[in-house]
């Protein structure tokens, strides 16, 4: 789907990314896992065209460059208007790509719908836990059917039994949509539970370490596996012989 | 709780009354609120058309400056090199003393009505510029980001994100700049009244004070005071109601 080719990022003075290479095949579930300051958001924001590369470029496939609503964000934060209702917060990307309110609505409740808030439709943010705040978020980022899911940190703020639930529900999401998904944490065990391939990176600068393949069969089952346990240790070792070489 | 203020204004009266009467002060040195209330009663008519006059000064002024207000902040906004060149504008119409120059606009500006407008834009005008301004760049970066994502201009920006986020910024700087309105109001009705324009309630008073009326000058500042809080609240509640009305109060 897209490949970046010896990307760089300078924040004068900081060195956000040097010579980042990485490939991003349709249908992955990627996580970019590293300490502060590694780059990870910087990356993303690049995906996103939020930002440019000083050096290096991205290649998309067949040179298709995204279109608006092709791409689907998610904040650390819900970052919701909020003075508009559920509805409005979701209906938002389409409402700026032009579709009427009326055609739109039956797009908004379905993707409502699929992240379990059928029935707060009115609801506006100051009246939804931190949770459901961050299931609008990504009921938002999907009501245009992204190809590419972008999610940077979405759950850190959140409680650990919320963080949980909303990881599996968003395993759902993924197998039942089928769309691509790169998402950054600074949690080993979240990288691991989540992602088909976990990317390990270390900061000043930001650059990728290593790789690693899952072999987990994704859904909640997954945190009683050993291979979890085993993968989570694996990814700490690494990353304790990364951090101090 | 809720009857402090009533409670206290009321003690305050009584000490008042009581002061006046023990100490035997003539009223036109220091009037009680009784001789204030009777000196307002005899002649409501004149006072009240003053009062109502000062009040459309007030309001014409709240209205320019709430409108001229908005659209420089979304000026300076929308434009660093218009926001390098109004703010330090904006600044020394903030400090100028309206006293010094109320006599200029009034010769300048000819119309009397016009130019007491004209004075209490100037003093009101500040607060609910620095608000909105303030409020226009309140949204959080990330939503900025979101819009950048989607494609949207910066008009659309600026009409889904960056004036609602700035409207509860605008209204509470209505709220102060209409206080501001009316001491603007008042201040420039001193300055033309002694030049001939008489119509406001700042022209009672003075006219009051040369006849040694101070019972009635003091119920022509009870009538100022009272317009003020009225206008304050009245704000107030007319912000609430709106914002209540969005949904998010």
């Amino acid at each position: 789907m897209l490949r970046l080719s010896h990307v760089g990022r300078s924040f004068a003075p900081v060195e956000a990314l040097r010579d980042v290479s990485l490939t991003i095949n349709a249908g992955d579930f990627m996580a970019l896992l590293g300490p502060s300051g590694c780059g990870k958001s910087t990356l993303l924001r690049l995906i996103a065209s939020l930002e440019r590369p000083d050096t290096g470029h991205l290649a998309w496939d067949a040179g298709h460059q995204p279109k608006p609503g092709e791409i689907g964000f998610v904040f650390q934060d819900a970052t919701l208007l909020p003075w508009a209702s559920a509805t409005d917060n979701v209906y938002l990307p389409l409402r700026l790509a032009g579709a009427p309110r009326a055609d739109a609505i039956p797009r908004v409740q379905e993707a409502l719908h699929r992240v379990g808030l059928s029935g707060f439709e009115t609801a506006r943010p100051r009246q939804l836990s931190g949770g459901m705040r961050m299931r609008v978020s990504i009921a938002r980022a999907l009501v245009t059917r992204p190809r590419l899911l972008l999610m940077d940190e979405p759950f850190a703020a959140l409680d650990e039994f919320t963080r949980n639930k909303l990881q599996e529900d968003l395993l759902t999401l993924w197998q039942e949509l089928r769309c691509t998904v790169v998402f950054v944490t600074h949690s080993i065990y979240e990288a691991a539970f989540l992602a088909r391939r976990i990317v390990l990176m270390t900061p000043r600068p930001g650059r990728i370490d290593r790789e690693f393949a899952s072999p987990l069969h994704p859904g909640a089952e997954a945190r009683l596996d050993p291979a979890y346990t085993a993968l989570v240790a694996q990814i700490t070792h690494e990353l304790q012989r990364a951090l101090a070489a | 709780m809720k009857y402090a203020p009533a409670l206290f204004g009321l003690a305050t009266l009584l000490v008042w009354e009581a002061a006046v009467r023990i100490t035997d002060v003539p009223s036109y040195l220091v009037p009680g609120p009784i001789a204030i209330i009777q000196a307002f009663v005899a002649d409501p008519a004149l006072l009240l058309i003053s009062l109502g006059s000062t009040l459309l000064v007030t309001f014409a002024a709240l209205v320019v400056a709430a409108s001229l207000g908005v659209v420089l902040a979304i000026a300076i906004a929308s434009n660093r090199l218009l926001a390098a060149a109004i703010q330090p504008w904006a600044v020394v119409l903030q400090v100028t003393p309206i006293v010094a120059i109320a006599p200029l606009i009034i010769v300048w500006v000819g119309n009397p009505f016009a130019s007491l407008v004209v004075c209490a834009t100037i003093v009101a005008f500040f607060p609910v510029f620095a608000n909105t301004a303030a409020g226009l760049a309140s949204a959080p970066p990330e939503l900025a980001d979101l819009f950048r994502l989607y494609g949207a201009s910066r008009i659309t920006t600026l009409r889904l994100l960056r004036l609602p986020a700035a409207l509860p910024y605008f209204l509470a700087g209505l709220r102060i700049s209409g206080g501001l309105a009316l001491v603007g109001a008042v201040v420039a009705e001193f300055v033309a009244g002694s030049g001939g324009f008489a119509s406001g309630l700042a022209y009672r008073i003075l006219e009051a004070g040369y006849r040694l009326q101070v019972p009635r000058m003091f119920a022509a500042l009870v009538l100022l005071s009272l317009a003020g809080i009225a206008i304050n609240f009245g704000l107030g509640a007319f912000g609430t109601f709106i914002l209540r009305r969005r949904g998010d109060a």
